[in-house]
């Protein structure tokens, strides 16, 4: 018996006592297990251009795919709104899905509620869930907005939203003029990043065009502000606290639309903030003055962006800026935009992240690297990678689609460092699997689920990206801006001379390389 | 600090009954009648706890529920190692349990053994709109094609499957011909069906009985020589490795585990399962179904027993020696015995932390009755529980055997009433899942998730019941939680903000 009051061992080292051992060994008959030598050779033929063929031919199967549903994106996106409920129209259990893998990223509460549409509801249509609901959400949760969006089962038998709300409010539900904006978020399209776009714009939809025909549509009138949108972020909170300090700094007026950088990172004081912070409803409303309006995340804000841009305000949209150029370019807009100058702080701030890659880059230069994620942060991450000299070798992103691919292929081309460089839209992260056997890359960069791949190839992994499940507090960081840029650098060399001190760490054997200095 | 260890019984009754009745003000009238159904005081020597329970959760109320779904895929098949598990259907479930519930397994993953790859047909609306047989089909051929090794292959349907008229069963009859028998499930566990992840459950059991016990050839030669001490364990989920921590006491008596079901199980420990000499069910809520069933077709008998906490771990292995001879009985006491100074010595170190502590739960299966025996153990006392799908039958056997007098019960809790009980109750620790964890601990108490074991355990045998000890004084007893206020401020009472 290993176990011991004294040291209480738990999973990690109680399992390898030979007791535990024994017994495991001795379950495998029981388990009619295949012959360890046919499992041997499996193993080695799924390393093989053979089999990566063979898995880049599937049609139908997706394997480890990294991307989510639209609902998750509009949950995200909902609560950055102030005192705003998202409530998700259909099962129940998608919910408690959205709520458990946003808490386990952020590790923070997340609230959300659901319809709770069940068989007859299948039958018969959600009206009746959609009438209760409003009200038990709104007497219970006392929100200022309720945010509705769709769960496939609601989709798929073809649930009218706008109807809906529209019969709730007649029935009493909520007050005639308590705003409860919707979108459509079918999980069988697109996915997270998709649901983000919709419910963004069904919640400008509502207050800029008439609240579902029940107010005047607002007039425009121009003003000085500047809106940005953040997009599905994991690093939602550094990041967009970063961006607010860089308006602050050169003084811009601005809205944040979603802003959910304080919901998703409340303090532990005694008090459970259901709701925190989030644009207001009147800065929403207000919005649709402003000069212009930023998208930090292309791919986020498809339809968004042309919505804003027919109400008259200039659009621009980032992929994501990682990085000096990535992060020049946005100040630059910011500044073209708004008239006002680059201060001499942000030039400084910038002068010291040039100054940390040459300090660096040495170890970085020439360094191949895989990324897989959404496809902004592919495109920021990879475009940074090239700034350092290294090589983005293969970007993947299951979510991303054609355009996203020439796009990428044209960053590529643009630097001698991207010649050898592939983006694969669409695929899963087994087929990354096969690319790093048959075309190995010294790192790989993605989310928690990435540690499989770097199990089973042995690339380490540097996590960037959502969800981060298996290491704490990275998305209370920024990787946009100079700052975020000088915190991805260090992520990055971190990992590097990490991996160095493991491969020189066998005494009598790697004495050299072992360094102090580097 | 715990009210309720300074007042009398009376006035614990009294105070739990005013708080349902102030939690239910918020309703609107409907709702309140439907929710006093599933709040009450458990009143001694009453054979249930007194509550409606398995009724469809009410919408909008942000109930801690999931779906079939998830009781099928995530609890029931999805530890079942050598088999492929496709959710079917649209990305997002598949996703979203992908690899969280730590059912902890031994094998060659993404060779031989699967659990924690997320497959699915990733419907796209092509899918919805002309069906999605046809790509299953596919689906199908390319898992055959690039994970030959896989020994079975089950389909958990996703709501659209139901809705638009797919006939997986037909494709899982026709795919199974032509790969010579090969074992494929096809699951009808469509999240909308049911009022929780119970029905999942239920769904599975019956999806194990029909396509798998249904298709095992009667006299087909066993693989391995019977003996009259083989067991299953049933109902255990190996998360952290409590069927592991469970099956070497069993083992140490002198029985012989021949199946898990399903934490770390395979296609063969299940269809060896028929030959078992008993099987003993930890989990009554999700596999009490397929216990009966075997039972009534093969006349194993099967009794329940619950591995958490010293008291109930020697209880159990008694009760279990009972179905076998003086060997295994005098097995069971030589465990007994022989575990007997390590829980000496946890209990010396942790009890005197943890002496009267109190504690409310909210959690799934059996875990609402079955841990209140180790905090007791602990000197620990439970002063509110409920199940998040539990059925009459569950709250029969926690008023029978567990649950004090005046303890509150609370089914199908939802945010709400749960923040509002805790707030008032003030209990030193809340044990439930992941959505409740970081909401109480912005009030300020200390918390476990008690689905996951929040990334610890085992919990399960004498093994586990150290870690347990540890992880609740490491919870109540951390030092941050005499720093949730400011100096500067004054304490102010946890308030929400819903309640305001």
């Amino acid at each position: 018996m290993a176990q011991s009051a004294d040291h209480v061992l738990d999973h990690l080292e109680l399992f390898r006592g030979p007791e535990y051992q024994q017994m495991l060994a001795d379950k495998k008959m029981f388990e009619n297990p295949r012959d360890p030598a046919e499992v041997e050779r499996i193993k080695q033929w799924t390393k093989t251009p053979e089999y990566r063929e063979k898995n880049f031919a599937r049609e139908a199967l997706a394997v480890n795919p990294a991307k989510a549903c639209q609902p998750l994106g509009a949950v995200f996106v909902s609560v950055g709104f102030e005192g705003t409920l998202p409530f998700v129209h259909g099962s129940q259990g998608c919910v408690a899905y959205y709520r458990s893998h946003l808490s386990r990223h952020f590790k923070e509460p997340s609230s959300c509620v659901s319809s709770s549409m069940t068989e007859d509801a299948a039958v018969f249509g959600g009206l009746n869930n959609m009438i209760d609901g409003l009200a038990n959400s709104y007497n219970m949760y006392k929100p200022k907005m309720i945010a509705v969006s769709t769960t496939c089962m609601a989709e798929v038998i073809g649930d009218d939203l706008n109807a809906f709300i529209k019969t709730s409010k007649e029935k009493g539900s909520v007050p005639a003029e308590f705003d409860v904006p919707f979108a459509h978020t079918p999980a069988f399209v697109g996915s997270h990043v998709t649901g983000y776009d919709n419910a963004l714009k069904g919640i400008l939809e509502h207050f800029w065009n008439g609240k579902a025909g029940t107010a005047p549509k607002l007039e425009r009138k121009p003003n000085e502000a500047i809106n940005i949108i953040g997009g599905f972020d994991g690093n939602t909170v550094g990041n967009l606290r970063e961006i607010k300090r860089i308006l602050a700094l050169m003084g811009i007026k601005h809205t944040i639309l979603a802003d959910n950088s304080e919901v998703f990172d409340t303090p532990t004081d005694g008090e459970f903030l259901m709701y925190d912070g989030g644009t207001t409803l009147e800065d929403t409303a207000n919005a649709i003055h402003a000069k212009a309006t930023i998208s930090m995340q292309q791919w986020c804000t498809e339809k968004t962006l042309p919505f804003v841009s027919e109400h008259g305000q200039d659009v621009v949209s980032f992929n994501y800026p990682v990085g000096v150029s990535a992060t020049d370019d946005l100040l630059v807009a910011l500044s073209r935009i708004s008239g006002k100058e680059i201060p001499e702080q942000l030039a400084r701030e910038r002068g010291r992240l040039v100054d940390a890659i040459a300090d660096s880059s040495a170890h970085i230069h020439g360094k191949k690297f895989a990324i897989y994620g959404d496809p902004d942060l592919c495109y920021g991450l990879a475009a940074f990678l090239l700034e350092l000299g290294a090589e983005p070798t293969h970007v993947l992103s299951t979510n991303g689609n054609k355009a996203w691919q020439e796009k990428m292929q044209a960053l590529f081309a643009g630097s001698p460092f991207g010649q050898a460089c592939q983006a694969y839209p669409g695929r899963d992260l087994w087929h990354m699997r096969s690319l790093l056997f048959t075309e190995p890359v010294d790192f790989l960069i993605g989310n928690t689920h990435g540690k499989y791949l770097e199990r089973d190839t042995g690339t380490p992994l540097i996590r960037i990206g959502f969800p981060i499940f298996d290491r704490h507090h990275h998305h209370r960081f920024p990787v946009w801006g100079y700052q975020g840029g000088l915190n991805v650098l260090v992520k990055i060399l971190d990992k590097i001379f990490d991996e160095i001190d493991k491969k020189t760490s066998v005494l009598g054997k790697t004495d050299y390389s072992f360094d102090i200095i580097r | 600090m715990s009210l309720a260890t300074t007042q009398s019984i009376a006035e614990i009754r009294a105070r739990n009954k005013e708080l349902i009745e102030e939690v239910l003000k918020v309703y609107p009238e409907k709702t309140a009648k439907r929710r006093a159904k599933h709040l009450n005081v458990h009143q001694a020597g009453k054979s249930d706890c007194g509550v409606k329970s398995n009724i469809k959760s009410i919408p909008g109320v942000m109930t801690i529920r999931g779906c079939a779904y998830a009781g099928s895929k995530g609890v029931v098949w999805g530890p079942i190692k050598d088999m492929v598990h496709i959710s079917h259907g649209p990305v997002g479930c598949g996703q979203y349990s992908w690899g969280s519930r730590r059912n902890y397994y031994v094998g060659t993953t993404g060779v031989d053994s699967f659990v924690t790859l997320q497959f699915t047909s990733d419907f796209q609306e092509k899918d919805i709109v002309f069906g999605g047989d046809k790509k299953l089909i596919k689906v199908l051929d390319e898992i055959q094609e690039l994970f030959p090794l896989n020994n079975g292959i089950t389909i958990q349907s996703e709501c659209p499957i139901g809705l638009i008229g797919d006939d997986i069963e037909a494709v899982s009859r026709s795919k199974s011909k032509e790969y010579d028998g090969k074992t494929i499930v096809p699951v009808r566990c469509e999240g909308f069906r049911g009022v929780s992840q119970s029905l999942g459950h239920h769904i599975a059991n019956d999806a194990v009985r029909d396509w798998i016990f249904d298709k095992l050839e009667p006299d087909g030669e066993p693989k391995f020589q019977p003996t009259p001490y083989d067991v299953a364990i049933i109902g255990d989920y190996n998360i952290g490795g409590d069927a592991w921590s469970s099956r070497i006491l069993l083992e140490e008596m002198g029985l012989r585990v021949i199946a898990q079901w399903s934490g770390d199980g395979s296609l063969a420990e299940l269809e060896a399962t028929p030959k078992a000499k008993l099987n003993i069910l930890h989990c009554y809520r999700s596999m009490n179904y397929i216990s009966r069933h075997m039972e009534e077709k093969f006349g194993i008998p099967w009794c329940e027993y619950n591995f958490f906490g010293p008291s109930k771990i020697a209880e159990s292995l008694r009760k279990i020696a009972g179905y076998f001879d003086d060997k295994i009985k005098e097995g069971a006491e030589r465990v007994i015995e022989k575990y007997q100074p390590l829980v000496d010595a946890v209990i010396a170190k942790y009890r005197p932390r943890l002496e009267g502590k109190t504690v409310m739960l909210y959690v799934g299966g059996l875990r609402p009755r079955h841990v209140i025996g180790a905090y007791e153990d602990l000197g620990m006392e439970v002063v509110g529980t409920g199940y998040e799908f539990g059925h009459n039958d569950d709250y029969q056997r926690t008023a029978q055997h567990y649950v004090k007098d005046s303890t509150l019960i609370y089914d199908d809790v939802n945010g709400y009433e749960f923040e509002r009980f805790v707030e008032k109750v003030q209990p030193d620790l809340v044990g439930s899942g992941i959505k409740e964890k970081y909401v109480f601990q912005k009030m300020g108490v200390p918390f476990r998730q008690m689905h996951s074991w929040d990334y610890s355990g085992p919990y399960h045998g004498y093994d586990g019941f150290a870690i347990f000890a540890r992880d609740m004084d490491m919870a109540v007893n951390s030092p941050i939680w005499k720093k949730t206020k400011a100096p500067w401020k004054e304490a102010a009472k946890p308030k929400l903000l819903a309640a305001e």
